[in-house]
């Protein structure tokens, strides 16, 4: 694709903090480059904020490879943008033509509150993987890698299922601000491997007991988190999760 | 909201299913039997505390999920998701709902209350037998406006099945792909089947067709 270089709006949301207000700011950025990143467009943008003498844009990234899950940002309307399968440090200039007004707002959902500018905090994500997301091991030397046999089916949708960042699209992009992709793609990837055998009912009950506490709505089956996933998770891991949840319900000796 | 949508999805086949006698071209004879029969017999009664129940199990549900989830992003967004990624009905399951809760309120005024409570003229062919199908003729015919409230509310159901009937499924646990493809399948049909024959009845009585 041939080089190009555009002149674009941005309409950026700020928020000093948790507790302000919060509103859009307009800015125009000059000589944008088709091959930059999305966040190497905002790299330009916050130079250009301190050298005014201005408060940068506050932003969450961290590998810029799309594997670490850090970034965010909601733009035009999509979480990561209009491409598919992408997170934003992924998405290109490219992507944009000159005179294009963008429209940058952060995660939208109580169970994320707002930190500053765009940056929001998704430490309950972490609350849900500490109720559950973890195998019991023996300690000592080292097992042998293929001491367990897996099933190469199971294996296969068990890594698909891991593959999730825990970057909160999903959330993002559900009319209920639901985690149950996220949710479900832990649950699924630990519930497939015999490895997660021993925990699986507790597993799926924890999670989704603390999914409820921090306050994420429910799946109703729109298939919104599935479309806008950089990870293509797909949404049969809920409906795995469904069975999981009500199994261990019914099975379960606790409680 | 899965369990009580597939119960009131048999129930929609049962309904059809009776209903569909007012073609049978006799005066609506067949039809006032089969609507005696639901109404004399103790099986038939007994799904009926059924039915209302859960009507009123998935309305309850269905209008707490909706305010509960509605109430998860106090703070929206500027520039919506809109259809990038989701059907419209998918997301308007409460609007839907609600459309069919209203219509359902008009349906139970128009048949279910002279059946039971109010009364109707005998049948005559038996005395004993009430003439459900004049009252259908009384209610259609000449009506255009309770002919269109009927075919909107059959066209709101059709949405709402389209999302409903797969949804159900996939809550319940359903992640298999060869068996997911043939429940969406079967109810992308059930979805138009199903509220074309119910919108087709009071077409009927309106164009003189029974």
């Amino acid at each position: 694709m041939e080089h190009y270089t555009m002149n674009l709006t941005l309409k950026v949301w700020r928020q000093k903090n948790a507790t302000s207000q919060g509103s859009f700011e307009t800015y125009q950025v000059r000589n944008i480059s088709s091959e930059m990143s999305f966040l190497e467009m905002f790299d330009v943008l916050n130079e250009e904020l301190i050298h005014e003498g201005k408060e940068p844009i506050a932003f969450d990234h961290d590998c810029r490879e799309g594997i670490c899950g850090m970034c965010s940002m909601y733009i035009n309307g999509r979480p990561h943008g209009p491409w598919e399968a992408n997170t934003t440090c992924q998405l290109h200039m490219r992507a944009f033509k000159d005179g294009d007004t963008i429209v940058v707002e952060p995660w939208r959902a109580n169970a994320f509150p707002v930190i500053k500018d765009l940056t929001v905090d998704r430490s309950a994500f972490d609350r849900i993987i500490q109720a559950g997301g973890y195998i019991s091991v023996n300690t000592g030397s080292p097992v042998d890698a293929n001491a367990i046999p897996v099933e190469k089916e199971k294996a296969d949708m068990a890594f698909a299922a891991a593959a999730c960042i825990g970057c909160g699209a999903c959330v993002a992009a559900c009319k209920n601000s639901s985690a149950l992709l996220f949710v479900s793609a832990k649950v699924s990837h630990l519930a497939l491997l015999p490895q997660g055998a021993p925990e699986r009912r507790t597993r799926a009950l924890n999670m989704v007991a603390q999914m409820d506490k921090e306050g994420f709505g429910s799946c109703t089956n729109t298939g919104a988190c599935e479309a806008v996933c950089p990870k293509e998770i797909s949404i049969t891991n809920i409906a795995r999760l469904n069975s999981e949840f009500t199994l261990a319900g019914l099975l379960s000796s606790n409680k | 909201m899965s369990l009580t949508g597939i119960f009131l999805i048999l129930f929609l086949i049962v309904h059809v299913g009776l209903n569909a006698c007012i073609w049978a071209n006799d005066g609506g004879e067949m039809f006032n039997k089969a609507a005696h029969f639901m109404g004399a017999n103790v099986v038939p009664r007994i799904l009926e505390i059924g039915l209302f129940a859960g009507f009123l199990l998935h309305i309850i549900q269905g209008f707490a999920l909706e305010f509960q989830n509605r109430a998860k992003r106090k703070q929206g967004y500027a520039v919506a998701m809109g259809n990038k990624g989701s059907k419209w009905y998918s997301r308007s399951m409460g609007l839907l709902g609600t459309l069919i809760l209203l219509f359902l309120i008009m349906h139970i005024a128009h048949f279910w209350v002279p059946s039971r409570i109010t009364g109707l003229p005998e049948a005559a062919y038996n005395p004993n037998h009430h003439d459900l199908f004049s009252e259908m003729v009384k209610v259609f015919e000449g009506n255009l406006l309770v002919v269109i409230l009927y075919v909107l509310g059959c066209i709101s159901l059709a949405w709402h099945l389209l999302h409903g009937f797969q949804s159900a499924f996939r809550t319940l646990g359903l992640t298999n792909h060869k068996y997911i493809g043939m429940i969406s399948a079967l109810g992308t049909g059930f979805s138009i089947i199903v509220p074309l024959a119910f919108a087709m009845m009071p077409i009927s009585f309106y164009a003189g067709w029974v």
